[in-house]
C-alpha cells in the first residue's frame, strides 16, 4: 500500500454540467487545503475521492485503494461532508456507535471509540446522548466531524470543518486538525476561511470552474506565479526614504505604510532584482533595515492572484 | 456429468470476508428495523395492517356467530386477503415501507452516511431489503394470524372443529404464504422503483394498474406480476362480479410450488437489478 491520494486525468461531468476536467493531482500525507470559489468543484473532487460519484473519465487512488472495495476502503477513509442532515430521530451517541458497529468491531470497542472521538471534538457525554434534531449548528458540526474521525481513519477528508463554528470551537477545531497532521495522516481540508486553514495548511491546491490551477508547496505556487506583483513588508526605521529610493530604482509598482509607521508594503513586480536592489540599500546605510518578509505568500494571496476575487472571508 | 466449478472462481468466492458481510447485514437490519417499527411516521402503515383487525374485532363482538355461517366467514376473510391485503394494504404498506429505505434517506440527505461506511453497497441495499421485509412481515403476518384468530374463535367449539379437524390450519398456512411473498414481491418491486425514480408514487399506482390488468395479457407478460403468482396460492376462490373483481386475480392455473417458485425467481431477479443499480448510485442531493 503507497501513501498517496492519485487523481489521474479525472473529470466529472454532470449531464452537461462540468464538475471538474481533468485533473491530475498526487497528494502526500500532511494537511492539504482545497480552496475555490463556490462551484469551483471542490467538493465534487472530495465526493470523488470518497466515491459518492463515480468519474466519468480518470481513475482515483487513496493509498493504493478503491472506493469499490468498501470494507478496506472505508476503513482508511474518513469523510466530514457539509451536508447537515442525519438519521431521523437518533441520537449523537447512537449515530457514532451505529457508525462504529458497522466496521465489524464489539460494541465495547465502539464505545470506547466513540468516547475517545467526542473527546476530541470536545463534545459533551450529555449532549451526545440528545437527540441530534436539537443540536445546534455547532454541535451537528462537531458530532459530524466526531462520526468521521471516530474509527481513526489515515485519510480524513473534511468539507467546510469550520462552518457553523463559534470563534472559541474555531481555535478547537484548527488544533484538533494541526494534532492529526502531526500524526502524519493525510488531512484534506476545503475552507472558505483562508486565513485559518493556511495556517496550518503544508499544500495547497487552487480548484475554480472544475480546473486545477496551481498546487503545491503554498511557498512553491507563489513562486510559480511570478508574474504577478509580490507584497513585501520591510521594516524599517525610515520608511519613506525606502520607497522613493525603490521607485526611483523602478522596482517599486506600489508602497504603502504600515499603520504604526515602522514599516512599509512595497510591491514589486520583480522579487529576486527587489531583494538584490534592498541589499544594496542596506549596505549603503540610507534606512536602517530591522526584517523583510514577503506580505502575501499565503493562500489567501495566492488565490486573489489567480482566481482573481478578494481575500479573505470568501 | 456434472461440471466443475471453475477453481479460481471458487477460490476467489472463499476469499471475500462473509463473516464480516454477515455480521454488517445483521448490524444494518437491527438499525433499520429499529428506525422502521418505532417511529410515528410508520403509524400509518400500523393502520393498513391492523384496520380490518380492528373491523372483524367489532365484527366478532357483535356478530351472534351462528355456527353455520362458517362458510360465509371463510369467504369474507379469503376476500379480506386477497381484495384488502394483497391489492391494497400489503401493496402500499411496502410502497410505504420499502420506497423509504434509499429513496427516503435520499429526500432526508443521509444515505450518504451509509454509503461511506466500510459496507460494501450489495450488502447495504441486501440489509435494507431485510429489515423492509422483517418490518412487513411483522406487521401484515401479525395482522393476518390475528384477522384468522377473530374470525374463527368467536364460533367457539365449531370454530376450534374447523381449525383443527377441518381445512382451518392448512388455509392458514396459505395464507401467511401468500402474505410473505407477497410482502417480499412487492418490497423488492417498490425497492428498485425507488431507486429508478426520484418518485416512485406514480411508478407504483402504475404498477398496480399493471397489476389490475394483468389477467388479460398473454401469459409471458403475467409472469411479470406479483399477484398473478400469489392467486394460485389462494386456498378458498373468491367469487365476486363487477368493478370490484378487478382486484381479485384471474391467470392460467399454476401450481401452488411452481408459483411459489416463479415469485421467488422474479424477487431474485429484481434484487440483482437494484444490487446493479446501487453500485453505480451516486449521492447528488442537490437535485432531489
Amino acid at each position: 500500500m503507497n501513501d498517496l491520494i492519485v487523481f489521474e486525468n479525472v473529470s466529472k461531468f454532470y449531464g452537461e454540467v462540468l464538475g471538474v476536467n481533468r485533473v491530475s493531482l498526487t497528494i502526500p500525507p500532511g494537511i492539504t487545503t482545497l480552496v475555490g470559489p463556490n462551484g469551483s468543484g471542490k467538493t465534487t473532487l472530495m465526493n470523488l475521492l470518497t466515491g459518492l460519484v463515480q468519474p466519468s473519465s480518470g481513475s482515483i487512488s487513496v493509498m493504493g485503494l478503491s472506493s469499490r472495495d468498501a470494507n478496506k476502503f472505508f476503513a482508511t477513509v474518513g469523510y466530514c461532508t457539509q451536508f447537515d442532515f442525519f438519521p431521523r430521530d437518533i441520537t449523537g451517541w447512537q449515530f457514532l456507535v451505529d457508525s462504529l458497529m458497522l466496521y465489524g468491531m464489539s460494541k465495547l470497542t465502539a464505545i470506547q471509540l466513540a468516547e475517545e472521538s467526542l473527546q476530541r471534538v470536545q463534545l459533551d457525554k450529555t449532549a451526545a446522548w440528545r437527540k441530534i434534531d436539537g443540536y445546534s449548528k455547532g454541535m451537528r458540526q462537531k458530532i459530524r466531524l466526531a462520526q468521521a474521525i471516530a474509527h481513526r481513519p489515515r485519510v480524513l477528508v473534511l468539507d467546510e470543518p469550520l462552518n457553523g463554528l463559534d470563534p472559541m470551537a474555531r481555535a478547537e477545531a484548527m488544533a484538533l486538525f494541526e494534532a492529526l497532521g502531526r500524526q502524519g495522516i493525510h488531512l484534506i481540508i476545503s475552507s472558505h476561511v483562508l486565513d485559518e486553514v493556511d495556517r496550518i495548511a503544508d499544500r495547497v491546491v487552487l480548484i475554480t470552474g472544475g480546473y486545477l490551477i496551481a498546487e503545491g508547496n503554498i511557498h512553491q505556487v507563489r513562486q510559480e506565479v511570478r508574474e504577478k506583483p509580490m507584497q513585501v513588508l520591510v521594516r524599517c526605521d525610515r520608511p519613506e526614504a525606502l520607497a522613493s529610493k525603490m521607485f526611483a530604482m523602478n522596482h517599486c509598482v506600489e508602497a504603502r505604510l504600515h499603520p504604526d509607521g515602522k514599516g512599509i508594503f512595497l510591491r514589486t513586480g520583480d522579487v529576486d532584482q527587489f531583494y538584490s536592489i534592498l541589499n544594496e540599500i542596506a549596505t549603503e546605510g540610507i534606512v536602517k533595515i530591522e526584517a523583510v518578509a514577503p506580505a502575501d505568500d499565503d493562500a489567501n494571496a495566492i488565490y486573489q492572484y489567480l482566481i482573481g476575487s478578494e481575500g479573505g472571508t470568501l | 456429468m456434472m461440471q466443475q466449478a471453475d477453481p479460481g472462481l471458487r477460490k476467489d468466492l472463499m476469499q471475500q470476508p462473509w463473516a464480516l458481510w454477515w455480521l454488517q447485514a445483521k448490524r444494518l437490519t437491527q438499525i433499520e428495523l429499529r428506525r422502521n417499527l418505532f417511529s410515528w411516521r410508520a403509524s400509518w402503515i400500523y393502520f393498513l395492517a391492523f384496520i380490518p383487525t380492528l373491523i372483524i374485532s367489532i365484527h366478532s363482538i357483535v356478530d351472534p356467530h351462528d355456527p353455520t355461517s362458517i362458510s360465509d366467514d371463510t369467504q369474507v376473510f379469503a376476500s379480506i386477503v386477497q381484495l384488502y391485503y394483497i391489492r391494497l394494504g400489503v401493496f402500499f404498506g411496502c410502497l410505504g415501507i420499502f420506497s423509504r429505505l434509499i429513496r427516503g434517506e435520499m429526500i432526508e440527505r443521509s444515505l450518504h452516511f451509509y454509503l461511506l461506511s466500510p459496507v460494501r453497497r450489495e450488502v447495504l441495499l441486501l440489509s435494507k431489503f431485510a429489515a423492509g421485509s422483517a418490518t412487513a412481515l411483522l406487521l401484515f403476518v401479525t395482522a393476518t394470524l390475528a384477522n384468522f384468530a377473530l374470525i374463527y374463535l368467536p364460533f367457539g367449539a365449531a370454530g376450534r372443529d374447523y381449525l383443527f379437524n377441518g381445512p382451518g390450519i392448512e388455509q392458514l398456512e396459505a395464507y401467511v404464504l401468500i402474505i410473505v411473498l407477497a410482502c417480499l414481491g412487492y418490497g423488492a418491486v417498490f425497492l428498485l422503483l425507488s431507486m429508478m425514480f426520484k418518485n416512485p408514487t406514480p411508478g407504483a399506482l402504475l404498477f398496480l394498474g399493471w397489476e389490475a390488468i394483468n389477467p388479460v395479457l398473454p401469459s409471458m407478460l403475467q409472469k411479470l406480476s406479483v399477484a398473478s403468482y400469489l392467486r394460485h396460492l389462494m386456498p378458498v376462490n373468491v367469487g365476486v362480479k363487477g368493478f370490484i373483481a378487478l382486484l381479485t386475480v384471474e391467470t392460467e392455473p399454476v401450481a401452488g410450488g411452481v408459483a411459489t417458485l416463479g415469485l421467488l425467481l422474479l424477487i431474485t431477479a429484481v434484487l440483482l437489478y437494484s444490487c446493479y443499480r446501487i453500485r453505480t448510485l451516486e449521492i447528488r442531493y442537490t437535485t432531489e
